[in-house]
């Protein structure tokens, strides 16, 4: 397929992802801001998850100060923010539009039906529209194009492409999250094991929609050690970084197979798939959560350009 | 509406046999019931994407354009002439820019003043001597057709280059068969979704001889913020080919390549929804950023097949217009089976007399015109405006070409006040290749507005589904 309509349906991949990451923060904020303040480290934690997205020097100059009401509007709503959620569905149906070729119809409805309720929503007293009606909105419309993408359109190399770029995504979104509460939220090192971090754990899994399921699978209580290893290297998490990584590669071979040749991506996937395989959770916290993940962090970001190398760029890989 | 104009649907009083049964449905239908199907059809549209960006207007990008649901139909009669004197006109018009780009025999017969053939702004002077594959030049002719009578019918103007809407003749007939299922089984009406098949069928056939194997075929559009981007992704889907932009090409040595996911990878031909002096910078206009560089060098030397053929604009020239039955007489040795509007050429003396006299009564266009701009239509102008045009038409006459305000048929359209007569013109779609092929129908253009006769949809202008009855 062309190099460019690749890349849109790459990128249509990720920022469907990165809309419902975005709107997993707003749910973890505003949780987060019903513990009392107890403590130093950020006053605020809506700054730190500001930081997380990479979208706070842009809200600092826009609006200033970290007020849920302000930062609503700014992860959601404003299109002043490339991340937003409404950027994102706006940029994934305007791709779609342009690859409208390699969408089913089904697909194509989703994103433009999205994209059509956005405005209607956006007519709304600001109100009528909480948190969680934002969040109920965005699960909704992501699954209903990511049920169409797997139900409707043809499993060929375009899908691969939407594919990669919802895991590589995803695998960036998840890493950046986790190092939010661990680096970032944890005022000091004694608090680890206290109430208040075994509840912003839960309020991390939460936002991971994970709750149950990792109740389901590790029983007993909460731990740091549990948490890390269930969002990071449990392949039976759906975000867990492993599984994104699995996938990711998982598309890669189905491409070096449809293509008959491989490239540098699958090689790179595979080595960052064998790293992740071979560690474990006490070798994660020997090294440092935060170093730890964010070498994962560079380490997606150079898979995601190698991809781009190698497909994205229409010359000869 | 007085009854000057025929009124396609109703003849004195009774109705068309053609219209017999959508006499029934246009009365049982309740005027709640009609505007619910006009609200579902607008919502089918904007679902389905088919959004119009009018140039210069900036903003919207979501404009439809109007749909009236009441169908324009044909008799498989009436029909059949048409078909016979399209196809004429397309066989005509291609053996005249075969002859003009070669040894220009109707020139040399003095049956066309040559300067209105070589020294036409569109005649491309480096396309002298070529011939393109099967000596086709125009592979889609739009050849707009008014109507004044049971069996009046004038060519009004000849698209040779890239006539468009074609995406609204097929999505129309979607959705009258998605709202009205019903009208479809009283009804016996010709389909038209073979359309993208044959248009396929047409464009291979003309792959070049260089060709290896099955051609690679692609679209070239100038990108998603065009007017017509809808149609592009449109006809590209449904045919199963590539939609590409200027960027993903490249030309390196004898032939032109898509950049693809699995490398470079050659095109044979290019069916380009972009004019002339796009197509490439270091051919036609160097800032162009839409086209690819070296493609009329890989062109010319057979590597690819352009579609339609850089070029082609000649025929299509309002003033060459008035030679075209002379085309069809010149080539075919036959009598056109459908005859021109009476036209004036300014660029004539007595012509330019004649028309500046009965402004009042004459539509004047631009003899490169498009889109229904650069008009004068002089009934329904003011006395200030028809000055102001008279003083262009003096100031560049040969720019202009008049013609008698005709009255054009009308055929029943749902507006605000119920049902009421719209003036409408009807642009079949004929494709010439290795064969002549032609959908039945096409699609009708209506002026919504009550006494307006200008149906382009960049001014306003409506869209019909078009029916031709089988018997």
């Amino acid at each position: 397929m062309l190099s460019r309509t690749a890349e849109n349906l790459f990128w249509i991949g990720r920022y469907l992802e990165r809309a419902e990451t975005m709107t997993r923060l707003l749910a973890v904020g505003a949780r987060i801001a019903l513990i009392p303040q107890v403590g130093e480290g950020f006053r605020n934690e809506w700054d730190s998850l500001l930081q997380a997205s990479g979208t706070a020097a842009g809200f600092r100059r826009k609006y200033g100060e970290a007020v849920q009401r302000n930062i609503e509007s700014y992860l959601f709503f404003d299109r002043d923010n490339p991340s937003s959620v409404a950027s994102c569905f706006e940029r994934a149906r305007e791709n779609g539009r342009i690859v409208r070729t390699a969408l089913s119809a089904q697909v194509w409805d989703a994103l433009n039906g999205a994209f059509q309720d956005l405005h209607a929503l956006e007519r709304l007293p600001r109100s009528e529209i909480d948190i969680a009606r934002l969040v109920d909105w965005t699960t909704r419309h992501a699954a209903l194009a990511k049920g169409a993408i797997d139900s409707t359109l043809l499993r060929n190399d375009g899908w691969d492409f939407l594919h990669l770029g919802f895991c590589l995504e995803r695998a960036d979104n998840t890493a950046r999250l986790i190092d939010v509460k661990y680096y970032v939220l944890l005022p000091r090192a004694d608090f680890v094991g206290s109430g208040l971090d075994s509840y912003q754990w839960q309020t991390l899994l939460r936002a991971f929609s994970a709750h149950r399921a990792f109740h389901w699978a590790y029983g007993g209580e909460i731990s740091a050690a549990k948490v890390a290893h269930f969002l990071i290297l449990n392949p039976q998490c759906p975000r867990s970084l492993i599984t994104s990584v699995e996938e990711a590669n998982l598309h890669l071979e189905r491409l070096a197979a449809a293509y008959g040749a491989e490239t540098r991506a699958q090689e790179r996937a595979r080595e960052l798939l064998a790293e992740l395989a071979g560690t474990n959770v006490d070798r994660i916290f020997d090294e440092g959560l935060h170093g730890f993940l964010s070498r994962f962090i560079a380490s997606t970001a150079d898979l995601a350009q190698t991809v781009g190398d190698c497909y994205l760029t229409g010359q000869a890989p | 509406m007085d009854g000057t104009h025929f009124n396609e649907m109703y003849d004195g009083g009774a109705v068309r046999p053609p219209y017999a049964q959508l006499e029934d449905w246009m009365r049982a239908m309740p005027a709640g019931l009609r505007s619910l199907k006009q609200a579902e059809a607008e919502d089918l549209f904007r679902r389905i994407g088919i959004t119009f960006a009018v140039y210069g207007e900036g903003g919207d990008r979501d404009r439809l354009i109007p749909f009236d649901m009441f169908p324009r139909v044909f008799s498989q009669a009436e029909w059949r002439r048409l078909d016979r004197g399209i196809r004429q006109r397309a066989r005509a018009l291609n053996a005249f820019l075969a002859d003009i780009y070669g040894r220009g025999e109707i020139v040399r017969a003095g049956r066309i003043p040559a300067p209105l053939v070589y020294g036409n702004a569109a005649y491309e002077k480096a396309m002298a001597g070529f011939a393109p594959p099967r000596d086709v030049w125009s592979h889609i002719v739009g050849i707009d057709i008014v109507r004044t009578g049971p069996t009046d019918f004038f060519v009004l103007e000849d698209n040779c280059r890239t006539p468009s809407g074609v995406s609204y003749m097929l999505e129309n007939r979607e959705i009258m068969m998605r709202m009205f299922p019903a009208l479809f089984r009283e009804n016996r009406i010709e389909p038209v979704d073979h359309y993208p098949d044959l248009l396929r069928r047409t464009l291979a056939s003309v792959a070049p001889a260089k060709a290896e194997g099955d051609p690679t075929i692609a679209l070239l559009t100038p990108g998603s913020f065009n007017s017509a981007y809808y149609e592009h992704s449109f006809l590209a889907d449904l045919m199963g080919i590539e939609l590409v932009e200027g960027q993903d090409l490249f030309v390196d040595g004898a032939f032109v390549f898509m950049r693809t996911t699995e490398g470079p990878r050659r095109v044979d031909v290019i069916y380009r929804r972009i004019d002339d002096a796009f197509l490439d910078p270091l051919c036609f206009r160097p800032d162009s950023m839409l086209g690819v560089p070296g493609l009329m060098d890989v062109y010319r030397s057979g590597g690819v097949t352009i579609v339609s053929a850089p070029g082609a604009g000649v025929a299509d020239d309002k003033a060459v217009y008035a030679y075209v039955p002379e085309m069809v007489r010149f080539y075919l040795g036959e009598e056109p089976i459908l005859p021109n509007v009476p036209t004036w050429q300014c660029g004539n003396e007595a012509d330019l007399r004649h028309v500046l006299a009965n402004l009042p009564e004459l539509v004047v266009k631009e003899v490169h015109g498009s889109g229904g701009y650069g008009m004068l239509i002089g009934p329904k102008a003011t006395q200030a405006q028809i000055e102001a045009f008279a003083a262009r038409i003096r100031s560049d006459p040969a720019n202009y070409i008049a013609q008698p305000t005709l009255a054009l048929s009308t055929v029943p359209a749902f507006v605000a006040e119920g049902v009421a007569p719209r003036h409408v013109d009807l642009r079949p779609f004929c494709l010439v290749g290795e064969r002549i092929e032609l959908v039945p129908g096409g699609l009708t253009r209506v002026a919504l507005k009550e006494g307006s006769l200008v149906v382009n949809s960049s001014q306003g202008g409506g869209v019909k589904d078009t029916w031709v009855l089988a018997e």
